[in-house]
């Protein structure tokens, strides 16, 4: 072993590349898997992509129908959004450290949170199949819970970070809890709350598409309609009509973020 | 009958060493006092027990004849309003306007839905105004506190502590995050405050010079101990350097040459 530093350090990142190479061609040699033809394919699905993956004439008329599906979508990206982060704010003031009623609250507050956020939104979309079927509550709940955890968790530290100084002050004017929450606690987490508030509703409009894949709702169920029928023209509409909302929507609460922060 | 009177107040986390060990001295009415005493020697914590931000371990509290330690919910709220607190970093909800987080000192006056709703009466309005006008911040009544400089910040939160009509101000190093001009500026103001409104002030400290020059009386604390409680002409170097540490004696011996002279 060499006693200088910088050596050892050459050593080891020799040996982290060497480790790499060997796990990358152990897993291709594995899984049998034809690098050559691997890189071939892409100009090849490149060229299916173009011949059949474009909007015809057809897929034009369909396109009030889409629309209205994307509408529908959004409207529960949204609704289902703004009711979490509703609920979410709540128990993030009972879980974080500076506005917890009690020590006790803390643990459950954030485990809940956790259990929600990190089942995934497909996985919530399949357990909830069986207790609302095919219909939007199931995609509205699933993105609901996982909206419902993200937004406990980030909020949580916000009101910790923002809120430790301004509620011991209050506190010594002799507010009560519920006055020092809504005088300063809110007014100081507010711009962060909006801004992720927004991230879920770019999120979920996103989510919404997987999950309406999976529950039959929604613009997903027209793009996983139009796709097992093999009209790939129409299919490739709702690509393009889900691209275009996510960039409206995000441009749109861009717009809001930079007036309220 | 002392304005305010600490009888063996202790206070102890968990099983460590005591951070406040039988501390007793009592405040008469109208009295400019500063606790000094090195970083970590429990000024904070002392000055918390006195308003309850903090719970005592043992002793007792007497403020304004009332008993601090036993009182709960209302009774403790109120005896809060007629003590107000001026913090190191200000503790002001900095995305709020100058004259709302004056206002924020009436909210131990208010019921819940007055408090929650932030409904202040137009006296209280004009009186927190009259206070700003007075404290040179008639300029800055509607500007957001995040423009404000350090030292209108500070008297931002001594506003805060005024429109409280208190008996008294405990002010936790209020100029340990000031330029030298600043911290001027607010120690005048207390001493002013002091001298014409009549509320007695106590202030922690961590620069012996500034309690020489601006005190009546001194109590210097190392941990979690008196050490010293006199006039500051009694103060003598071999008391600051109980309160300091020996190794800080040299440096603190100089400073005190220099006001000597």
């Amino acid at each position: 072993m060499p006693s200088d530093p910088l050596k050892l350090r050459q050593i080891q990142s020799i040996a982290f590349f060497a480790i790499l190479a060997a796990l990358t061609y152990g897993s291709i040699v594995i899984t049998k898997y034809d690098v050559v033809q691997g890189f071939t394919a892409i100009p090849r699905a490149f060229s299916w992509a173009t011949t059949h993956f474009i909007p015809d004439e057809a897929a034009w008329r369909r396109l009030p129908r889409i629309l209205e599906k994307l509408f529908e979508t959004i409207l529960m990206a949204v609704s289902s959004a703004t009711t979490a982060s509703a609920l979410g704010l709540v128990v993030a003031l009972l879980g974080a450290t500076t506005t917890r009623p009690h020590p006790w609250f803390s643990l459950p507050a954030r485990g809940i949170a956790s259990i929600f956020r990190n089942i995934d939104v497909s996985a919530w979309a399949l357990i909830l199949l069986f207790s609302f079927g095919q219909s939007t509550y199931t995609g509205f709940f699933a993105l609901f819970f996982v909206t419902f955890g993200f937004i406990v968790r980030v909020m949580v530290e916000t009101i910790d970070e923002v809120g430790m100084a301004s509620v011991e002050a209050l506190r010594a004017t002799g507010a009560n809890y519920l006055t020092i929450i809504s005088q300063s606690v809110i007014p100081a987490c507010l711009p962060q709350l909006i801004s992720w508030v927004l991230y879920m509703i770019e999120t979920n409009i996103r989510s919404a598409t997987l999950v309406g894949i999976l529950t039959g709702t929604g613009i997903g169920f027209s793009f996983d309609l139009y796709y097992k029928s093999m009209n790939y023209s129409s299919a490739s509409l709702v690509v393009l009509v889900i691209v275009v909302a996510v960039l409206i929507i995000e441009a749109l609460s861009n717009v809001i973020r930079r007036a309220v922060l | 009958m002392a304005l305010l009177q600490i009888e063996a107040l202790t206070k102890s986390y968990g099983n460590e060493a005591r951070a406040l060990d039988q501390i007793s001295f009592s405040i008469q009415a109208g009295e400019f006092v500063a606790i000094i005493g090195p970083s970590g020697a429990g000024k904070s914590t002392l000055l918390r027990c006195i308003n309850r931000l903090v719970d005592l371990t043992s002793g007792d509290v007497r403020f304004a004849g009332v008993s601090v330690p036993t009182l709960r919910g209302g009774a403790l709220r109120r005896q809060r309003t007629q003590i107000g607190m001026i913090f190191q970093h200000y503790n002001l909800v900095n995305r709020l306007s100058v004259l709302e987080n004056v206002l924020h000192g009436r909210l131990g006056y208010k019921n819940m839905v007055q408090g929650v709703l932030g409904l202040y009466s137009e006296t209280e309005k004009r009186e927190a105004v009259r206070i700003l006008e007075s404290l040179g911040l008639g300029e800055q009544i509607y500007k957001r506190c995040d423009q404000l400089s350090g030292g209108q910040k500070q008297r931002v939160g001594i506003a805060r502590a005024l429109v409280q009509q208190p008996k008294m101000l405990l002010c936790d190093e209020p100029i340990a995050s000031l330029d030298p001009n600043s911290a001027k500026i607010i120690m005048d103001t207390l001493q002013q405050i002091n001298q014409k409104l009549d509320i007695t002030v106590l202030v922690n400290l961590h620069q012996v010079d500034v309690a020489l020059a601006y005190a009546q009386r001194i109590i210097g604390v190392n941990r979690g101990r008196v050490i010293f409680d006199g006039p500051p002409a009694e103060l003598q170097q071999e008391q600051i350097q109980q309160i300091y540490g020996s190794e800080s004696g040299e440096l603190i011996f100089s400073l005190r040459e220099r006001y000597a002279i």
